[in-house]
């Protein structure tokens, strides 16, 4: 059987989410390798949450939020870009291969790009293999 | 331990085709905690929803969780179940296997494999769900529409006639809008401005409609039923409490500016009312344009004026305007077409973009009404071309839906006021309203020529100076045709303002791929819109012609006013909250959120979350290093068990 991956993704409500509905309600089709958590705002993204799911097994993560500038909630994103930035170089110095974490500005009318980022993303985890770096076996 | 109730919805076959619901509702039984589990075709209809209360009663369920479509679809209606059941609507989760499931896969298992994966994530979530009280506060009654074009006028007067006090915000001189440009409205052809001056007075007259007028919001603070709005005033250089309107200053100013009104057809003076019928009439000074702004002399407007309205020395002001709801018909633009260089507008003297006609058709226009190009000459032959800049993957997908009516209505008022020949240029007609097809067939019997085919080129005549010939396939024959014309009329995109990304910045909208402003959901809330309390009407939200415009005018009031008409409103329970106990009093809470709603309270050493203020973003929560901030309903608990869940499968 070939390798399906595990991703999770975290999707702030307001921009990834309703992206992802709205590749939803377009009938866009994409891998269903990715289960998505909802938060309000991507700025509500503690890092632990990313290092729990690799944790946990995920093979990939892949978070979403509204375009820098367009945050629902004024600034979160900017917040959340910055704390993303440094928990991916934190995992990749912890030996995390750099293509496992993936932050994507997807707005609430891009469900094209929605889609088009979940094809890409788990065809590049699926590459990778299975992630055992951070995974505890149970 | 808690009692799950979970409830797979079949959403017809919508969800049934691509996930296996029974094997969902057999797993879910399985699941810690849960006591019933159900699939039912339609849970959203009347006898989906009784069974969940009933269930909620006889099983004394403490948890429920709706498997179905998005929460953003229907996460309200379920919650209202929970509450008439007697339950905290908090307690409700929302699995969406039909957005983010079923409609992209075709393949059932992958499909039920990743629904289970979402149900457990959420089984896990609910079983650490704790009740929330919504918070109460008061509504302020009063009303701001922002857009003074035909949308903003019909929304003001609507919500005024209810007694609800309405600020009315346009950024130009006069209100009016798109509308009070046109000379005549199709299908039926009666004259715009008698239509439309009669509202524009009635927005004067009205005692509960505050208008202002060369005005813009530049700062939106608060949020439903709450907002707190500064708007600029714009410096006219007149002060109109004192104008009396006898425009004795417009007779002696020998300033010359661009008329933006006469769409640069004409010229008009610095200091102006933009047309006669305008409201205000009130005239404001062009800086640009005024002889004493330029070169520091002239003043004969202030030696005119009677009042001593005049006052060279106004800067912007700034005014407080406190509202509970908020109504945005800002309008469009026109597409520029001047990148366009194929059709040679600007280039070519001949060629006019679709409200420049509308200015020459009108008798308060450029030409009294007269069809006469630049040179004053009559034309002879008049090509209309459709779909220029839209329906187009190189530019504007969209199609700007008004333009095949409005260019039967120019080929009828062509008709009716020159003797030329008229040549529509379509890709397809599209006549879909009421009396549309009509008019339609109308036109083709006024002897209109019909050419199936889109306007390719525009170029200079060879052969007959100052003639153009458009270039165009002829679909129906198949034939490559060059036709001689005097005059050229594009029907450009219809496009946002160019200022409408900065106002869905201020408003905290989301636009779509072309711009316009998104609404909350393209069927069922086509007026509201992701921030609560702020609705759209008119083109702002697509392109659409006058009878849809008023029409969404109508309704984008009625839900403003169910807002307003309440003096309380309930806001969403999932604020933040500190447990002072683990606050360190590093004040990162305070110093980050966007609302101010962390204070730091020096006698306690702890930082304190004001409710009122908090929206529930969960920024202060994820930049707390010891976890004191608490983000209800987003807790750290509750997010990562649903990981924990969602990684089982």
């Amino acid at each position: 059987m070939s390798f399906e991956p595990k991703i999770l993704g975290i999707a702030c409500n307001w921009c990834t989410y309703t992206g992802a509905d709205l590749a939803g309600t377009t009938r866009l089709q994409y891998p269903q390798n990715l289960r998505v958590v909802r938060v309000m705002c991507s700025s509500r993204i503690n890092p632990s949450f990313i290092f729990r799911a690799f944790q946990l097994g995920a093979d990939g993560v892949l978070i979403g939020g509204c375009h820098p500038g367009d945050c629902h909630y004024n600034t979160g994103n900017l917040y959340a870009r910055r704390r993303l930035a440094v928990t991916k170089k934190i995992l990749e110095f912890s030996g995390l291969e750099p293509g496992r974490f993936r932050v994507e500005w997807i707005s609430a009318s891009e469900g094209n790009k929605f889609s088009e980022v979940v094809t890409e993303f788990t065809a590049q985890i699926k590459s990778l293999g299975p992630q055992t770096k951070f995974k505890i076996s149970q | 331990m808690s009692r799950i109730g979970v409830f797979v919805c079949h959403c017809g076959l919508n969800i049934a085709k691509t996930v296996r619901v029974s094997e969902l509702a057999e797993l879910a039984a399985t699941l810690p905690d849960v006591v019933v589990a159900k699939d039912y075709k339609f849970m959203c209809s009347t006898p989906g929803q009784e069974m969940i209360v009933n269930d909620i009663k006889q099983h004394k369920l403490d948890r429920i969780i709706v498997t179905a479509c998005s929460p953003l679809m229907h996460e309200q209606t379920f919650r209202k179940v929970l509450a008439a059941s007697g339950l905290n609507q908090y307690l409700l989760t929302i699995v969406n296997i039909r957005e983010q499931v079923s409609w992209v896969t075709h393949d059932i298992e992958e499909g039920t494999t990743k629904a289970k994966a979402l149900l457990n994530g959420a089984v896990y979530r609910a079983r650490l769900l704790a009740p929330l009280t919504s918070r109460v506060i008061d509504v302020n009654p009063n009303v701001m529409v922002v857009g003074g074009g035909i949308a903003g006028i019909q929304a003001a007067l609507e919500l005024a006639n209810t007694g609800k006090k309405v600020y009315l915000v346009e950024k130009n001189s006069t209100i009016g809008g798109h509308m009070a440009q046109f000379d005549k409205t199709f299908p039926t052809l009666d004259c715009s401005a008698c239509i439309l001056t009669p509202k524009m007075d009635a927005v004067l007259q009205h005692k509960n409609i505050t208008m202002m007028t060369s005005c813009e919001v530049s700062e939106v603070k608060g949020f439903v039923g709450n907002f707190d709005i500064t708007v600029r005033q714009k410096a006219r250089y007149v002060d109109h409490s004192k104008c009396n309107a006898c425009l004795a200053c417009t007779e002696k100013c020998p300033g010359k500016g661009i008329s933006e009104w006469d769409e640069g057809l004409v010229k008009r003076k610095a200091i102006y009312i933009p047309f006669p019928q305008a409201v205000p009439q009130k005239p404001i000074i062009d800086k640009e344009s005024c002889t004493f702004f330029k070169k520091g002399k002239c003043r004969l407007c202030e030696k005119a004026c009677e009042q001593k309205a005049i006052d060279f020395e106004q800067q912007d002001t700034f005014v407080q305007v406190k509202v509970g709801a908020v109504i945005l018909a800002t309008g469009f633009d026109l597409m520029d077409t001047k990148p366009l260089v194929q059709y040679g507008y600007g280039k070519y003297p001949g060629v006019y973009n679709a409200l420049e006609v509308e200015r020459l058709f009108n008798s308060a226009g450029p030409t009294g009404g007269k069809v006469t190009l630049r040179d004053g000459s009559e034309p002879k032959s008049i090509a209309l071309l459709h779909c220029i800049g839209s329906r187009d993957k190189n530019n504007h997908e969209h199609c700007s839906r008004v333009c095949c009516m409005y260019s039967l209505k120019f080929a009828h008022l062509f008709k009716e006021k020159t003797s030329a020949d008229v040549y529509q240029f379509y890709i397809d007609m599209r006549a879909a309203g009421k009396g549309y097809e009509e008019f339609y067939n109308r036109i083709i019997e006024e002897d209109v020529k019909f050419i199936r085919g889109k306007g390719a080129r525009v170029t200079q005549s060879a052969d007959e100076p100052g003639r153009l010939v458009v270039e165009a396939e002829d679909t129906i024959t198949g034939k490559f045709i060059k036709l001689p014309v005097d005059m050229v009329v594009l029907s450009p995109a219809i496009v946002p303002r160019a200022d409408s990304k900065d106002v869905a910045r201020l408003f905290n909208l989301s636009t779509d791929k072309q711009g316009f402003f998104m609404e909350r959901h393209p069927k069922l809330a086509p007026l509201s819109t992701m921030s609560e309390g702020i609705f759209i009407a008119g083109v702002c939200q697509s392109p659409k012609d006058i009878p849809d415009t008023v029409a969404q005018a109508y309704g984008a009031a009625a839900e403003a006013l169910t807002i307003v008409v309440k003096d309380k409103m309930e806001l969403e329970a999932t604020t933040a909250m500190v447990n002072p106990a683990s606050c360190c009093g590093c004040q990162n809470c305070v110093r980050v959120c966007p609302y101010g709603a962390p204070g730091f309270n020096e006698t306690k050493r702890v930082s304190e979350i004001n409710e009122a203020l908090c929206k529930g973003c969960g920024l202060c929560a994820s930049v707390c290093p010891t976890s004191a901030i608490i983000a209800r309903h987003f807790t750290n608990d509750q997010v990562l068990a649903e990981m924990e869940g969602l990684m089982e499968f």
